[in-house]
């Protein structure tokens, strides 16, 4: 084997022993990576008891209700599965809305609400101008129809 | 016709050749700098939901894609000067890592700029904006440790063992999005296709052509500088016409 070769199998094997390594690593930090838990992970108990931590999710569509202070607001985290409630008092993001992804970093209190004291918007990696996103929304408006019809018709 | 490698791994005739290749890729990259931007600015519309301020992903992806591709390179230019002992490849590293943490920083900075009004923070710590840090650290890393060695092939073989361990990181920012929950969102670019009005697609996909060509450019021109740097004392660089005594 030429000396050259030799180095070529030094370094094969250098990367994939350091990239099994970081592989093992990053396997058993896996909870840590992660920026937030989901409603499900929190209601297994999975999330930190009695510390702040992230909780991500969607925001339950016609769950929003602002308090008299105009600032204070109560929503519900939900992953479709589980959902939980959280309070916060501050300014939302521009891209909060219902039925949106949110990320709010809080403490849970014992009466299974999260007190936020910070709300973060998520959003899709889907860009689109208006029009397409309007012309998207009535397809799937005119599917449901269809799918609701064709429900009908089966039921008869 | 068969192209000989081994005649331009020599810095002397890779020098010439370098020159004569800086301007092919430095006008396209200027004007497809324009028109990417322009496209960008003017051609492609508004997001349904981010409105007009989307509009930095033109600069946001680009950069972060090269980020990463540069390293890759950077490893790669490194690996085979450790393997072959050329004293271009590990020159051709050398030259590639400023341009590379420049595009890491871009990646990053935009990113805080697009953070900031759309997400609510300039910064969180998940784990592709972690894992993009850590490979601009890595680039400082490199250039740092090269730096502090005076004998440069030396210098090559340190910054070299650095470099190729360095890469594991790479897949990590490329995958991290999936691999964990993250408030970055997934990828738009993805095998299956891109999530992106064909406009907006444009405009991304020129100016990533425009980076890549100035990156080349701008390599050859600072690997023209550390050639002429390493090789001053043999003959064939005082016999050059810019060089003059």
């Amino acid at each position: 084997m030429k000396i050259r070769q030799k180095r070529l199998m030094f370094i094969v094997a250098g990367v994939l022993g350091v990239g099994v390594a970081a592989w093992l690593v990053l396997n058993a930090l896996k909870k840590n990576v992660s920026l937030y838990f989901t409603p499900t992970q929190v209601m297994n108990k999975e999330a930190p008891q009695g510390r702040s931590f992230r909780i991500g999710g969607l925001v339950e569509a016609g769950s929003l209700q602002r308090e008299k202070d105009g600032l204070s607001v109560k929503f519900i985290i939900t992953d479709t599965v589980k959902s939980m409630p959280v309070i916060y008092k501050g300014i939302l993001p521009d891209l909060f809305k219902e039925g949106k992804g949110v990320v709010a970093q809080g403490k849970m209190e014992a009466d299974g609400v999260m007190h936020a004291d910070e709300v973060l918007a998520k959003h899709d990696e889907n860009y689109m101008p208006p029009e397409a996103k309007d012309a998207l929304q009535r397809a799937q408006v005119a599917m449901s129809g269809v799918a609701a019809a064709s429900a009908i018709t089966v039921v008869k | 016709m068969a192209i000989n490698w081994f005649k331009y791994s020599a810095p002397s005739t890779f020098y010439g050749l370098a020159g004569r290749l800086v301007p092919w890729f430095a006008v396209p990259a200027a004007v497809l700098f324009v028109i990417g931007l322009y496209i960008g600015f003017f051609v492609a519309p508004k997001d349904a939901v981010q409105g007009e301020a989307y509009r930095i992903i033109f600069i946001h992806v680009p950069a972060s894609i090269l980020s990463m591709f540069l390293y890759l390179v950077m490893a790669g230019y490194a690996a085979l000067g450790l393997i072959f002992n050329t004293r271009l490849s590990s020159m051709m590293a050398t030259a590639l890592a400023p341009t590379g943490a420049l595009f890491a920083f871009i990646s990053l900075w935009t990113g805080a700029l697009w953070g900031k009004p759309m997400w609510g923070a300039w910064w969180v710590w998940d784990a592709r904006l972690t894992s993009e840090l850590i490979l601009l650290f890595l680039y400082f890393g490199f250039i740092a440790l090269h730096a502090s060695i005076d004998d440069p092939r030396r210098a090559d073989r340190a910054a070299a063992l650095l470099a190729i361990v360095g890469s594991v990181n790479v897949p990590i920012i490329y995958f991290s999005v999936k691999w964990w929950n993250t408030l970055h969102q997934g990828s738009t670019i993805k095998f299956s296709g891109t999530s992106m009005h064909v406009a907006m697609q444009q405009s991304m996909f020129t100016l990533l052509l425009a980076c890549w060509l100035y990156a080349v450019a701008v390599t050859l021109v600072r690997v023209r500088s550390i050639i002429l740097e390493r090789e001053r004392n043999t003959l064939w660089v005082s016999e050059l016409k810019e060089v003059g005594l």
